[in-house]
């Protein structure tokens, strides 16, 4: 019975009593004080519409056993785990923790199935079938206690509701309370990076095979595969050329775009070339990526081919690689064209025409205006504009990874391949992922650098762009 | 020419002039910018459809099966209907059943798992093995690229009539030519290639060979595919010599399954038909039979815990803080927050997955349960952004209406604001949704690239996205696997431009100005 119970896929089926018995306690208390309400006008008299009566009431009722439940599915795995873990054969025991979760892991994946098959590993099969039983003992009592937390809830919510319960007040509170709530993932979510991103890290630098901090920022041999050279310098070098070559692109076309559009063309030119460029944002990064590798890439080839067949110039000035930070880094700068363009439009357009107005009547041409009068004005905001493209470009994953190659190397040559701190993190990450080997871990130290710096940049930036709203508003 | 020389009035003339100069260059800059920008939108386009084109149609063999022996339900297996199936290729080409790489020749015009389709038609209905059964099996990838890419540069050219075919002692056939000057011509344009010579096939009367030498009269060749003309009989068909663009060292497919190849198309027995199995089937190691379904029904349930989590939390906290919240320490750390927050590299919220979902909470990996998750997590700060705008959006007079009329505040936001801003909340939603889908890295950090054959029935099946799908086609090795991403970022892009022409739609729809 309780097996059974534990190999049900229980998750969604939990919502649909909740959201039963929530719609059961909200008539319940609206029929409740209509029932006083009716045949006079005593509805009048009442502090909140039934409605609210009815709205206490489902909340009385839902939030304690939601509580339960939220309780059981955070804990009940892993009170499920720990039993079992406990009553393990010592062989099994002995042979370390990494076996010990590899089989707890298949166990508890066996254990969801609908259909148990069996392997024939007795071990495993009757592992399977204690981990189903204590799963669904731990289900049966969350069952049980979300229940008699639901009714008390409901019991208490009814004694409540006199007619002058003030019903509306209390229902708005907790709906605010429930607002503030979820607003307040958006800090979970910072916090549950920044926590797991230094948790990682400083186990990274604890591992006995790990790094040092010092050898880890400025060593300049990383060979994470198959060694263990963490000097993560070339990662660094490569996302800087990757990211400048990008801004080499974005920040000219971008600019000039942003300022053809905002200063002269017509509305009707940008009103379907605005939506164009803003295309290019909309498209995924993984398109670029492909678009790099097949189309630029050759290219950049053939060309620096070219440059190396030049009579002036040595056979191997160049390396001409069949991936490049070159194409990786021209692909790039055309995805972020849109996000310089589009925020530079913005802080173009704030200036306030009266600056324009002044410098035209002056006998300024329109270009001079722009150059001496609007650009001078915008300049913090277009600086914060040029500070988030960074930001994006330096975090930027796909296009690297499918066009940029992946050697460590440092070198001044756009044209050979390079590595970047997001490639790594991926070539890191995918396939295997034991978290207690140095190679998988070194991704989150990698991580919390490329978190830092954009930080850093995003801050900077925000806070330049705020500044700059208020100074015109 | 310098100033100094000119009056005050040709200088000042001069200096306007180089103003206004100044002034077209300046505008001119902004054109060739925006030029290039659209440029490159309309080459990146250009260039993914091109490619794509070919992945939409393949070419199909028919091979009809008389056999009863499929009839057994036993036998109605993978191996059993392609031993079938080989049967009839060695029936077709009864020369290669001798010869060990002939007969591998053959058997791989089609790969082994082609045959499942029919195999799934035969164990539905058992009853139609009683008739022949025309079995329309997908080509291999090389010979299928070869049709659609290579094919078009053959050359073709007549060598006259034929005059006998005979076999020489060591397998070889000789062809003599009946006109009186043998093949003369052909031989010194032979010769004048020398080195540069590529391969040449022969076709007479539906049979092919394979050109190995030229003298005076005589042709010797060796055969390759298709039924032989009575040998030492005057036969008077006119002989074709086709002209390939290269040796058969230099690519994938042998001289001889070109041979069959083209002896199938003659005979009516390959076709060219719309890819179907790119939109039914699942992943395959075989890029003839690989399709998107499976990542786009992963895609689907990916997208549904995404606007799960990320839509109801999303316009909940945007609520709060355009509505209710007061001017503290705390709400402004929040806003901070999620505006930081919306600049995070996408990277390291696949990261937090890892370290968070997967680690600590141990929730399986490569399921769309945990992908939504975290593509909800990494939306939520641009949801949360674009729905407080679309409340704002909403002047404060309704508001002020409302409680002026005695409604609390949460009645005037509920009754009133909220729904006068859905329009834009739909839109922002529908915008913020279209880049959860096309999101790609932090999905690879939390396994999401594995190998799926099957389609997954529930957000807790293994499976992967289109994206994702995207990126590991890419990575295939064989040259087909190019045309199939692309097509594949065809389907993509069309969803995406779908889901932002239904949000523009719904803002020219419903837009108001207050």
């Amino acid at each position: 019975m309780l097996e059974s119970l534990g190999h049900l896929p229980i998750g969604w089926l939990l919502i649909a009593p909740l959201a039963a018995a929530g719609f059961f306690a909200f008539y319940s208390g609206r029929t409740q004080i209509g029932a006083l309400s009716t045949g006079s006008s005593i509805s009048a008299r009442l502090h909140s519409q039934p409605n609210y009566h009815g709205y206490f009431l489902a909340f009385s009722t839902i939030l304690p056993a939601a509580i339960i439940f939220l309780i059981y599915l955070m804990f009940g795995d892993i009170y499920a785990r720990s039993v079992l873990e406990g009553e393990l054969p010592d062989y099994l025991v002995a042979r370390g923790d990494a076996n010990v979760s590899f089989f707890m892991d298949r166990v508890a994946e066996q254990a969801g199935l609908r259909e148990s098959a069996v392997s024939g590993n007795l071990l495993f099969d009757s592992s399977v079938e204690r981990f189903a039983y204590l799963k669904g003992f731990a289900r049966a009592v969350a069952l049980f206690v979300a229940i008699i937390a639901g009714a008390a809830g409901f019991h208490w919510g009814r004694k409540q509701l006199p007619r002058d319960f003030p019903a509306r007040t209390f229902v708005e509170r907790t709906i605010q309370g429930l607002l503030f709530i979820c607003a307040a993932i958006a800090i979970l979510t910072t916090l549950g990076i920044v926590l797991s991103l230094i948790y990682e890290t400083v186990r990274f630098f604890s591992l006995p095979d790990g790094p040092s901090v010092w050898e880890f920022l400025f060593g300049t041999d990383w060979n994470a595969q198959t060694g263990q050279n963490f000097g993560a310098v070339p990662l660094f070098f490569g996302t800087l050329m990757v990211a400048l070559l990008a801004m080499c692109v974005a920040v000219p076309i971008g600019l000039f775009s942003a300022i053809y559009l905002s200063e002269y063309a017509s509305p009707r030119f940008r009103n379907w070339a605005k939506p164009a460029l803003e295309l290019l944002a909309g498209i995924p990064t993984v398109v670029y990526g492909f678009f790099a590798a097949i189309l630029i890439a050759p290219l950049v080839r053939g060309f620096a081919q070219w440059i190396n067949a030049l009579p002036f110039t040595p056979d191997t000035l160049l390396a001409a690689q069949p991936t490049s930070a070159l194409a990786a880094g021209l692909v790039m700068g055309i995805m972020i064209i849109p996000f310089v363009s589009s925020l530079s439009d913005d802080v173009i357009s704030a200036v306030p025409q009266s600056l324009r107005d002044g410098a035209l009547a002056m006998g300024a041409t329109r270009s001079e205006t722009i150059k001496q009068v609007v650009l001078p004005a915008a300049l913090p905001g277009i600086i914060a504009a040029i500070l988030l493209a960074v930001s994006r470009a330096i975090g930027e994953t796909m296009i690297v990874v499918m066009a940029a190659g992946g050697r460590a190397l440092i070198t001044l040559d756009p044209t050979s391949d390079i590595t970047t701190v997001t490639y790594q993190i991926v070539a890191l990450l995918t396939g295997d992922t034991a978290f207690d080997s140095a190679k998988t871990v070194s991704a989150f130290a990698l991580g919390f650098t490329l978190f830092g710096i954009t930080l850093i940049f995003n801050v900077i930036a925000l806070r330049v762009v705020e500044r700059y709203r208020e100074a015109y508003e | 020419m310098s100033e100094r020389n000119l009056s005050p009035a040709m200088a000042t003339a001069e200096r306007l002039r180089k103003r206004h100069n100044a002034e077209k260059r300046f505008k001119l800059y902004g054109q060739i910018a925006l030029g290039i920008a659209i440029g490159f939108l309309a080459l990146l386009l250009g260039s993914i459809a091109s490619r794509a084109t070919t992945a939409f149609s393949r070419h199909m063999v028919e091979i009809t099966l008389e056999r009863p022996d499929l009839a057994e339900t036993s036998n109605i297996t993978v191996s059993g209907v392609n031993g079938a199936v080989r049967d009839r290729l060695l029936e077709q080409f009864p020369e290669a059943q001798t010869e060990r790489t002939a007969r591998s020749d053959v058997f791989s015009i089609t790969t082994r798992l082609a045959v499942i389709p029919l195999r799934d038609r035969l164990r539905a209905n058992p009853e139609i093995a009683q008739d022949p059964i025309v079995a329309r099996l997908a080509l291999s990838d090389d010979l299928d690229l070869y049709l659609k890419n290579e094919i078009r540069r053959h050359r073709s050219e007549p060598l006259g009539p034929a005059g006998r075919l005979s076999q020489t002692e060591i397998g070889l056939f000789r062809l003599t030519a009946a006109g009186p000057d043998g093949f003369i011509a052909f031989q010194d344009r032979i010769q004048a290639l020398g080195e540069d010579r590529q391969d040449i096939l022969i076709s007479l009367s539906g049979a092919w060979f394979e050109f190995e030498a030229v003298s005076g009269a005589v042709l010797i060749l060796s055969h390759l595919a298709g039924p032989l003309p009575e040998l030492g009989e005057q036969s008077n068909a006119q002989i074709s010599a086709t002209h390939l663009n290269s040796r058969s060292a230099d690519r994938r497919i042998s001289n001889r399954q070109i041979g069959i190849v083209l002896h199938l198309l003659e005979r009516g027995q390959i076709s060219r038909r719309f890819n179907g199995s790119l939109f039914t089937s699942a992943d395959s190691t075989y890029p003839e039979l690989a399709g998107a379904a499976a990542a786009l029904i992963g895609s689907l349930f990916t997208m549904l815990v995404t606007a799960l989590l990320a839509l109801p939390v999303g316009i909940m906290a945007a609520v709060y803080l355009e509505e209710f919240a007061k001017k503290s320490r705390m709400t402004r750390a929040i806003e901070v927050n999620i505006n930081n927050l919306a600049a995070v590299p996408s990277i390291i919220f696949g990261l937090l997955g890892a370290a968070v979902f997967l680690n600590t909470l141990g929730l399986p990996r490569s399921v769309p349960l945990v992908g939504g998750l975290v593509l909800g997590l990494l939306v939520l700060p641009t949801i949360i952004i674009a729905f407080r705008a679309a409340l704002r959006a909403v002047p404060p007079s309704v508001r002020d209406a409302a409680l002026g009329l005695g409604a609390s505040q949460s009645q005037a936001v509920f009754h009133h604001v909220l729904p006068l801003a859905t329009p834009g909340i739909l839109t922002g939603a529908i915008i913020a949704m279209a880049r959860a889908l096309g999101e790609t890295a932090p999905l690879l950090l939390i396994g999401m690239v594995a190998f799926i054959s099957d389609i997954p029935a529930s957000p807790n099946d293994e499976s992967t996205v289109l994206p994702v799908l995207i990126y590991k086609w890419f990575s295939g090795a064989e040259r087909a696997w190019e045309p199939m991403t692309a097509a594949v970022i065809v389907i993509l892009l069309t969803v995406l431009v779908a889901m932002n022409l239904v949000a523009v739609l719904l803002r020219r729809r419903f837009e108001r100005r207050w």
